[in-house]
Parts: structure tokens; C-alpha cells; sequence
């Protein structure tokens, strides 16, 4: 199956071939969780302090879906 | 040496400077911006006539040596945007001066009789009333320019454009940046015009030769401040190059619009198909690209350490303007369909220079657009709606009261304020606890007065669902009230970030308020202290006149469903009372 990841912020370093908010498209075995793919893409588990799916906060034991939208989101505040 | 209280009277053109008064000592910054104005303004007094008051005051921690990020000052008054107390902080150069000189607050009061435009020079030796009739009319750009032509030492300059001067609802107060210009605000709720009321231009703040600040308990003050600045430079958020620090403010455009929660197209949708192109990733690409005078990381006052203003450059290099904030990228941008950046700088320098607060600005521009006058997206014809303002147009002057009068003016009945200020940059149907925090706020719709976004989006101070219900009035409460202290203590709400993960920070700026002042204040006591500034607020509110009834959310976000969650806001009034249920006793 297919979901496509975004990566935003200081965690753009792991992935600097991809444009600002372009997703990388991964296939992925039926059954992946979310942290699976973090591993997967290399992506430091201390800085990842948020994850969504299709817009919802997720964890890293839920499990992705064929077509999911997946963000991963390091720290992040402002004003 | 205690700290004084300087009241200038503008019907005389008189100062005297008071002993801080017993009642008000232990205050500092918000805290005492709102205990003046509860004492000294007759709460249903017109904002613009001779019975509002301007009260600036710097922090408890302002002045001092190396405290970390902590220059901000507050502005308080009967806000006439709102007809609430208002306390608006803004960053650049005017905390530590007004606080090295040895004031606690300054109460500006009074009117001119004469209708002229003064500007005030305030050094250790006094106030001096200067003419300023170069002055009037003039953008803040010119003005700072021509202050710090006139006083070569860089002193603050704290001014309003000319929105303010025409008592204009959405003016509000500039204080100059490091680099002497007009890119720091206390934007929002129209104090601009308060002071354009007291028929001040401008004022002029040289702390040479000050008394500086007295300090209670010096090895408390260096032990707290200490482990706030160790919190602040270990935390991702706040650390060098670390979120802040890299992207930004606007580091949020695309993790709220991945949220679903980024107000769009005058509060119709929650999520803008060009995010990306309004983001601080993208600022700080643009930065890098153009290089020459733009910068990522710049710091809006001196002993900032966290550094998340940024400077924008044209195509050439050359500035456009400092800041492009979340907020200010979202309001001219994502709120107006808007994805060009060089216009969203170019929008955000006109504000700057006419003396407008982005956020009203730009929720006032959306309006415009939703009745019709210009189509979303219409960047030039965005542009453009500066120029009826700054030639005060009718049309200009309508723009600029902002949201609720341009709303009536063309019949919009999609009108996000709260108490007549304007929503910020979150969507209150996808992030419910700052829906709460918007409508029981004693400011109006206001982001920074209790930020739930930290454990609602970013997982700071915890993590909680956006979308879930439970629970958010006490979330917002205590944020609420977190922040009533910490905007009394001079830091930048920022600090709040890495504090609120990082427990020793929070003792560490609990300490060197205390350390300061000597007052019997732990980390503990933060919640409780900060209630207490906010019931003085609400009090306030309600002497003018503000019920429960006014604590709610506009209509239209209990029917719209907002995309992409097509959720409504459904929380209940007795939820949003349940808020403030502690000051009737209750």
C-alpha cells in the first residue's frame, strides 16, 4: 500500500530532497505502524514530537492505512 | 530607591513623578497596567475621551543585567476596539530603558486643548513637552528615523502612525526595533489610538544616567535566571538553531494547516492550498536565496536569546520589512487566499508604517473581500486598500476600525471576533481550547492570552487532542493565568515554551522575580498570582458592562462546518462560564 509522508521544520533535514510540504510517497507492507515508518525514513525519534494522520494527532503504534496522509512534527510554538 | 509612578497630564503638559503606592508595589508590567486602569479609569468612560488613560509599564525582571528575553513592555487602557481593559506587550528597545530610569509605569492622561501633537523626550531629569508638528502625518518609518537623527544615543521611541492619530480602532503603538525601526508592536485593540487621544506622537525614552533597577536578593536572581536560560537553550523549540530561532514564529503555517485548523478565506475553511508558500521554511528560504540584508534569527530586543523575528529582503537583498510573523503571514496571507510572500512583506511594512496591527489587518482585508469589494487572492488589489487608508479615505477610515465596522459596512454576517477584536491564526472549531480562550479571555479573541495551541498542536506542557472538548476550560484557565503572570514579568511569552517541559525553568523564573523584588513568589504561586491580575480584569469588564452573554463564540462557527474536520464549534455556555466561575465565587 501507498501513504504519503510530509515532514515540516527542522526535521526537513532528514529528507532535503523534498520541496516544502511535498510528500514523499512510500510503499509500505500492510500492518507498518507510524513509528515503522519514522524509522524507516531515519527520522531521530527525540526530534519527532508530534505525529499526525489525515490531519488527527496519531502515535507511533497506530498503524498506517492505504492513501494515509502522515506528518511528522518536530518541536514547534510561536505566536 | 523605590520605583516611581510618572503621570503626564496633556492638559497641562505637566509631569510629577509619585511614589508607587502601597496598593500597587508589588505589581509589574501587565499586572500593574491593569490594577492602574481598574483604579483610575471609569470603566464605561468613552476610550477616546478625557477619562481613558494610557499606562506603559515594563516587567518586573526589565532592566536587569542578563535576565534572558525579558524586553517586553505593556500597554494598558479602555481599548476602543473592544470597550474592555486592554493590556497589549510589545518587544524593541522601550522595557529596559523606561525600567533603568527608575519607573514602574508611566499614566499618560489628559488631552491637549489646543488639538496639537506633541512629542515627549522622558530622561532622568524629566519629561520634556516638545511641538511635533514635523511629526504629525507622518508614517513610523520617518518618524524613528528622524528621532534617532535628532537623539544620536538610539534612545526607544514609542510612537503611533497615522491611523492613531485619526483615533482609528485598529491603531496600534510601535516601539523601535534594535535597528531604530518600527517593527515591533503593541498591535492589538486599538491602544494606538488612546495615545493618538492624548495627543502624543510620539515618546522618547533615554535611560543615560538612570538609577537603573534595585535589586531585592541578587544571588536569588542570578540562580533563577540561571535555570531559565539553561531551560531556554536546551529546549528544541527555543535552543540555537532550533525552531524558533531557524524559521521563526512561522515555523506554525503548515503544522496548523496539517492540523486542519488554519483559518482561510475569512474563516471558511481550515486549511490553505498555499501553506507552503507563505511558511517560515519558506522565509527562511527566500532569506538564504537573496541573502544581502535579510536575515532568519534576529532578535526584536537586546538579551534576547531566543531571536525568532526575522528580516525580510526583496529581490535585491534590500529589507522589506521585520517581521514577518506567523500571525502576520497568516492574517495578509492564508485569511485573504493570498500564497506570495514579497506581497505579504510589502503588506506588512504598509501596517508597520501607518501604525495597524497585522492581525486586524489583515481579518479586515478578508472582509472586504468576503462583501465583495475586491475576490480573495487579488494580491495587488490587497495592496491597494493601503493606499485608501493612509489617504484616509472614507472608505480608508472604515478599513481602518477594522473587522466589525468594515463587516457592517458591507454586509458580512461571517464576522470572526470576540468583544470586537478579531480571531487570530487558529480555527477555533479545530482547536477547540483556544476557541475557550478566545471567548472568555477578558481581552477579546487573543491567542497569547492563553495559549492551549502548546499541548492542543506542538505536545509542549503536555499533549491533548484538538478536537476533543474535555477538559479545555480548565486548560484554558491555566493558561489564562500562566500568562497574566508571565506577561507581568517583562520575559517573552516564549519563555513559556521551554518552562512549561522543563520544570526547573519554571522555578528558575518564579526566582528571579523574586530575586527582583523581594516578593514571596515560587513556582507555585504563578497560577495563583496570575488569577489575580485577571480577576482585576474581569472586574473591570464588568463594571463596563460585560456579561457571560459576551464570553461566546460568533454564531456562525456553531452552524459552518469547517472543512477539513467539519466540525462546529458545539462547546456549551455553560462549559465557556464554568471558565470564570471562581471570580463570583462560585
Amino acid at each position: 500500500m501507498q501513504v504519503e509522508v510530509r515532514v515540516f521544520a527542522t526535521l526537513r533535514r532528514y529528507l532535503p530532497e523534498l520541496d516544502i510540504g511535498e510528500p514523499k510517497l512510500l510503499e509500505v507492507p500492510q500492518g507498518t505502524t507510524l513509528g515503522e515508518i519514522r524509522e524507516q525514513l531515519e527520522l531521530p525519534a527525540e526530534e519527532v514530537k508530534v505525529i499526525m494522520r489525515n490531519n488527527r494527532q496519531a502515535d507511533e503504534e497506530g498503524l498506517a492505512q492505504d492513501g494515509d496522509r502522515i506528518t511528522y512534527i518536530p518541536a514547534v510554538a510561536g505566536g | 530607591m523605590s520605583r516611581k509612578i510618572l503621570r503626564i497630564n496633556m492638559s497641562d503638559q505637566s509631569a510629577v513623578y509619585e511614589d508607587i503606592p502601597e496598593k500597587w508595589s508589588k505589581w509589574a508590567g501587565r499586572g500593574l497596567t491593569s490594577a492602574i486602569v481598574l483604579d483610575e479609569v471609569e470603566p464605561t468612560c468613552h476610550p477616546l475621551g478625557p477619562n481613558n488613560k494610557l499606562v506603559i509599564a515594563p516587567g518586573w525582571v526589565s532592566g536587569t543585567p542578563a535576565a534572558p528575553s525579558s524586553g517586553r513592555t505593556s500597554f494598558g487602557g479602555k481599548s476602543p476596539l473592544t470597550g474592555t481593559i486592554k493590556e497589549s506587550n510589545s518587544g524593541g528597545l522601550s522595557s529596559k530603558k523606561i525600567a533603568k530610569l527608575g519607573l514602574a509605569a508611566i499614566i499618560l492622561e489628559g488631552e491637549p486643548q489646543n488639538g496639537e501633537w506633541y512629542q515627549l523626550v522622558i530622561t532622568k531629569d524629566g519629561v520634556e513637552f516638545k511641538d511635533a508638528p514635523d511629526l504629525a502625518g507622518k508614517g513610523m518609518y520617518e518618524v524613528d528615523e528622524i528621532l534617532w537623527d535628532q537623539y544620536p544615543n538610539k534612545p526607544a521611541v514609542i510612537g503611533i502612525g497615522p491611523v492613531g492619530e485619526k483615533k482609528l480602532s485598529n491603531a496600534g503603538i510601535s516601539v523601535n526595533d534594535p535597528e531604530g525601526k518600527p517593527g515591533r508592536y503593541a498591535g492589538r485593540g486599538g491602544l494606538g489610538a488612546v495615545m493618538g487621544a492624548r495627543g502624543v506622537k510620539a515618546i522618547v525614552v533615554d535611560d543615560e544616567g538612570g538609577p537603573g533597577v534595585d535589586i531585592a536578593d541578587e544571588d536569588l536572581l542570578k540562580q533563577g535566571r540561571t535555570k531559565l536560560r539553561d531551560a531556554i537553550m536546551e529546549h528544541d523549540l527555543t535552543k540555537p538553531d532550533g525552531g524558533l530561532n531557524t524559521y521563526g514564529t512561522n515555523v506554525l503555517m503548515n503544522i496548523i494547516n496539517e492540523a486542519g485548523g488554519l483559518p482561510t478565506r475569512n474563516f471558511s475553511a481550515g486549511q490553505f492550498e498555499g501553506a507552503a508558500d507563505i511558511s517560515g521554511e519558506r522565509v527562511a528560504e527566500m532569506v538564504e536565496k537573496r541573502g544581502g540584508e535579510g536575515m532568519t534569527g534576529h532578535g526584536c530586543h537586546p538579551g534576547c536569546i531566543i531571536q525568532c523575528s526575522n528580516i525580510y529582503p526583496d529581490e535585491e537583498g534590500e529589507a522589506v520589512v521585520s517581521v514577518v510573523e506567523y500571525e502576520t503571514a497568516w492574517a495578509l496571507g492564508a485569511n485573504c487566499g493570498i500564497d506570495d510572500l514579497d506581497y505579504v512583506a510589502e503588506m506588512t511594512y504598509q501596517c508597520n508604517d501607518l501604525g495597524l496591527d497585522t492581525i486586524e489587518a489583515g481579518n479586515t482585508i478578508a472582509i472586504a473581500m468576503e462583501g465583495g469589494q475586491i475576490e480573495f487572492g487579488d494580491k495587488e488589489a490587497a495592496l491597494a486598500l493601503f493606499d485608501e487608508i493612509r489617504e484616509m479615505s472614507p472608505l480608508g477610515r472604515i478599513y481602518g476600525q477594522g473587522v466589525e465596522a468594515t463587516a457592517k459596512a458591507f454586509g458580512v454576517h461571517r464576522v470572526p471576533t470576540v468583544k470586537g477584536q478579531s480571531m487570530p491564526a487558529y480555527e477555533p472549531r479545530a482547536i477547540k481550547g483556544i476557541g475557550v480562550t478566545y471567548a472568555t479571555s477578558p481581552m477579546g479573541a487573543d491567542h497569547t492570552a492563553g495559549y492551549t495551541i502548546a499541548p492542543e498542536i506542538a505536545g509542549v506542557g503536555g499533549k491533548v487532542d484538538p478536537l476533543d472538548e474535555e477538559g479545555k476550560s480548565d486548560l484554558s484557565l491555566t493558561f489564562q493565568a500562566a500568562t497574566a503572570f508571565v506577561d507581568s514579568t517583562g520575559y517573552c511569552l516564549f519563555i513559556a515554551f521551554p518552562i512549561l517541559d522543563i520544570s526547573s525553568g519554571w522555578e528558575g523564573m518564579a526566582e528571579s522575580v523574586a530575586g527582583v523584588t523581594g516578593l514571596d513568589i515560587t513556582g507555585d504561586d504563578v497560577i495563583d498570582v496570575g488569577k489575580e491580575i485577571l480577576r482585576m480584569e474581569r472586574e473591570f469588564n464588568k463594571k463596563a458592562g460585560f456579561t457571560a452573554q459576551d464570553d461566546r463564540l460568533p454564531e456562525f462557527m456553531r452552524y459552518e462546518k469547517l472543512p477539513p474536520h467539519n466540525e462546529v464549534w458545539s462547546m456549551s455556555d455553560e462549559e465557556l462560564d464554568q471558565v470564570y466561575a471562581w471570580t463570583n465565587g462560585k
